[in-house]
């Protein structure tokens, strides 16, 4: 193995920790306006919002961290594969500026939501972080499934397509795929964290977006298998598949954390049979005169590789350790009653 | 406007805006990790109280930080394609070692701070904002790096077949005679920010709890004390920044006395050379109305010596087609093609040059001034600054170091044009060529009005908690049951 593949890999276990991460925070926000409603009729709205603020805090401590997944992912491209990062970035702008949009608007809502006793207020924000958490996941699905579907790159590695180039649908319908995964891992996430009422009505929701998932996950991955169908892929489709029907099956037996990593695993299998299909590529052109992106003609030198290999095999572990203790001391189920006055300003 | 200039009002807007949140972020987290361990230590209610309240306004501000943040990394490939082909060798090194050592840190022992109340042994959680502090100082360093090597590229090669410039040294990067002085300055700057921050709402809310009537009278001592932390902190921590400023001058002028003769708008080469403070003219050296000039302080703050000479624009103007000659006998003509261009006169807008750099310098003595001003009036047991000015001296306090940062940016970022990498690659080079002039006002004008909403919300956000003050004590419950009540939730 030699450094740009070893690179390969590492981008895409970053971009799997993104989505195993921030996959289920993106799931938690898309269901605000679902399962934070009044549980039923006669609750007072006082109620509904201590709901919202239950499944807000079962991610409070994790969602900024889980985000870093996503900044490091660039930043390991930009330093190991810099035409990649440069022919992504340049070739994806809009959806690109849509990402930043959603994310910023989300994460001002996750951090601002909570600072006044106002309801327009709240409302406001919970709008911010409803849209920013369905789109996001969107956006990153369109964007990766676009390269692997391919992208029209000139001999110079340059984008010479259009925005209606990015809408095809197998990408648009990745997008969808992304979100509809999110919504069932982040369901799950919630009936792992959350007790009560909330608890039952998570699983609920995981069960009926699971379905839909999977009808999406047909698709985009019977798509992948069809156009990329090495023996590979088709291992790796069939362990996303299973974590999906695992996921939903273990969480109506009640196996609530099994649930929740088998849709992990789902993430997982979903990233690595992307990366596998796109192999030796890195982002591959569909223009005949045109040059694909691969391992070797992306990368930086070896010497970028082997220094950024050492700061990663020092610090990753440690990332790890710390981001796992972060879950150990936040290990507690979360419930309405544990919702006191928060520290508000009028 | 052209893709070029278009990209640099984007990357201008969004540096400068994201470097608002940046050195409060520093500061202030400095700031609340010292009375953190206060309240540990003395278990004096004012300190927690303090630390809570401080730490709701580093809070407020390190979100936006991070989130104009992201878009800062974006930007690199999505404005500045060729750019990050050509130096994403050197460039992304830092940057990505920034996200792996300094924001995962960041972003997950602020979680810990914050949710942390009760639920972390007391000695642990006081040590996560310390983490988080760390986090921000090597975010700084890693990213200042980078910012180094695009003021006075070292540690690489050019490489003729792949076209881009190679890493050969990443310790001469990391420890780039730049960065040794960027990075001080910027940190000790940051830490001005902070301390004035915490002066300023420190000032306002003593002069309101003294009022009288006030209700919170009794809180006249605490915020006493936050004024006086704060107003020794800028007081410090400016110190630093002075004797950094003057090392980095100096070091600037060997490394590009293009931008050191700007900033002084100085056309001919001079022997002990004098110091405008304020010239009013031409500004392209043909005319000069009126002029205070100090003399040969330029001489000594560019070479360390009162009869020094300094260089003139025009003289360097000169060496400049020498120095493009030289990198095509260097290089290789493929790179002459990298850094020359046409259109260039190899030099900055004077004129910005001049005023940024004086404004820099201006609005930081001010803020020293203000610091040590507000340190002699409220010592020993003096009562509080009354009068009405110091309300109007607490608006200014963190306003004054703080536009005295981005007008420092501006300054060492334009002084830098027309090259983007200081003698090797010009800005004009560096831009995305796939990206249409549309894509780029959308994006401009996305972010602008975007980072205008937020400004308004997040300046109202932060005044309203300073308004509020601090919370009362309350005696924090070491071991909380179970089904308590959390002590943070959203």
């Amino acid at each position: 193995m030699d450094y740009p593949f070893i690179w390969f890999i590492l981008i895409g276990v970053l971009w799997t920790g993104y989505l195993v991460l921030e996959g289920f925070d993106f799931g938690v926000g898309t269901l605000l306006p679902v399962l934070g409603r009044r549980p039923h009729v006669g609750t007072g709205a006082a109620e509904a919002d201590k709901r919202r603020r239950v499944m807000l805090t079962t991610i409070g401590p994790h969602w900024d961290g889980n985000e870093v997944w996503l900044i490091t992912a660039a930043g390991a491209m930009f330093a190991a594969f810099p035409h990649w990062y440069a022919s992504m970035f340049s070739a994806f702008y809009l959806p690109l500026l849509a990402l930043l949009v959603a994310l910023i608007v989300r994460n001002m809502g996750l951090e601002y939501r909570h600072k006044r006793d106002d309801d327009t207020w709240r409302q406001r924000w919970d709008a911010a972080i409803i849209g920013g958490s369905v789109a996001a996941p969107f956006l990153v699905g369109l964007s990766l499934t676009n390269i692997v579907r391919g992208v029209p790159l000139d001999a110079d590695f340059e984008f010479v397509g259009s925005l209606g180039t990015l809408l095809n649908v197998p990408s648009l319908w990745g997008g969808a795929t992304f979100v509809a995964l999110s919504v069932t891992h982040g369901a799950l996430f919630l009936a792992l964290k959350a007790d009560g009422t909330l608890r039952a009505e998570a699983r609920q929701v995981a069960w009926r977006s699971g379905l839909a998932t999977a009808v999406l996950a047909v698709g985009l991955l019977g798509w992948l298998v069809g156009t990329q169908g090495s023996a590979p892929v088709v291992a790796l489709t069939v362990i996303a598949a299973t974590g999906l029907v695992g996921g939903l099956v273990a969480s109506r037996a009640g196996r609530e954390l099994l649930a929740f990593a088998a849709t992990a695993l789902t993430w997982a299998g979903t990233a690595a049979a992307y990366f596998v299909a796109l192999h030796p590529a890195v982002m591959p052109t569909t223009l005949s005169g045109g040059t694909s992106l691969t391992i070797e003609n992306a990368a930086s030198t070896p010497m970028t590789l082997q220094i950024m290999s050492i700061a990663a095999l020092v610090f990753v572990p440690i990332v790890l350790l710390y981001t796992a203790y972060t879950y150990w001391v936040f290990r507690r189920r979360l419930s309405t009653h544990h919702m006191g006055a928060p520290a508000l300003v009028k | 406007m052209d893709p070029v200039d278009l990209a640099r009002w984007q990357f201008a807007i969004t540096t400068v805006y994201h470097f608002l949140f940046v050195p409060i972020t520093i500061g202030l987290s400095f700031v609340v990790a010292v009375t953190h361990v206060a309240w540990v230590r003395t278990r004096r209610p004012e300190w927690l109280r303090l630390t809570k309240f401080l730490g709701k306004l580093f809070t407020i501000n390190f979100a936006l930080g991070l989130v104009t943040g992201i878009v800062q990394e974006f930007q690199f490939g999505m404005n500045w394609s060729d750019y990050s082909r050509f130096v994403g060798d050197i460039f992304g090194a830092p940057l990505a070692l920034e996200a792996l050592l300094a924001f995962f840190v960041e972003s997950t022992f602020l979680g810990l701070w914050i949710f942390g109340w009760g639920r972390i042994p007391e000695k642990l959680h006081a040590a996560t904002m310390w983490v988080v502090h760390v986090g921000t100082l090597l975010s700084a360093y890693f990213i200042l790096a980078a910012n180094s090597f695009m003021q006075n590229p070292v540690g690489f090669r050019y490489n003729p077949e792949s076209g881009r410039a190679e890493m050969t040294d990443f310790v001469a990067i990391l420890l780039n005679k730049v960065q040794l002085v960027a990075f001080p300055h910027i940190i000790t700057s940051a830490y001005m920010v902070g301390g004035a921050v915490v002066m300023g709402v420190g000032v306002w809310l003593w002069r309101r709890a003294a009022q009288p009537g006030a209700s919170d009278a009794a809180d006249v001592p605490m915020y006493r004390k936050a004024t006086r932390l704060g107003a020794v902190l800028t007081l410090v921590a400016s110190l630093g920044v002075v004797v950094t400023g003057d090392v980095q001058g100096k070091i600037m002028t060997e490394v590009q006395p293009m931008k050191m003769a700007a900033a002084e708008a100085l056309y001919e080469s001079e022997t002990g050379a004098g110091f405008s403070i304020l010239t009013i003219g031409s500004l392209d050296g043909t005319e000069e109305v009126f002029a205070i000039k100090v003399p040969k302080v330029l001489a000594f703050m560019a070479t360390g010596n009162p009869n020094g000479t300094v260089e003139g624009i025009n003289e360097i103007k000169a060496r400049n087609a020498e120095m493009v000659a030289g990198i095509e006998r260097t290089y290789g003509p493929e790179v002459a093609v990298v850094a020359s261009d046409s259109d260039a006169d190899y030099m900055p807008n004077v004129p910005l040059a001049y005023w940024t750099f004086r404004l820099m310098m201006g609005l930081g003595f001010a803020s020293m001034g203000l610091s040590a001003l507000l340190l002699w009036v409220t010592r020993g047991s003096r009562r509080a600054p009354t009068s009405r000015w110091w309300v109007w001296a607490a608006v200014a306090a963190p306003l004054l170091p703080l536009f005295a940062n981005s007008f420092g940016w501006i300054f060492t970022e334009t002084g830098r044009q027309p090259w983007l990498v200081n003698g090797l690659m010009t800005t004009a080079l560096g831009v995305s060529p796939s990206v249409s002039v549309a894509e780029i006002w959308t994006s401009m004008t996305v972010f602008t009005l975007l980072y205008a909403v937020l400004a308004v919300v997040e300046v109202r956000l932060f005044l309203r908690y300073v308004a509020h003050g601090a919370e009362p004590f309350h005696e924090p419950e070491s071991e909380p049951a179970e089904d308590a009540p959390l002590q943070f939730s959203y």
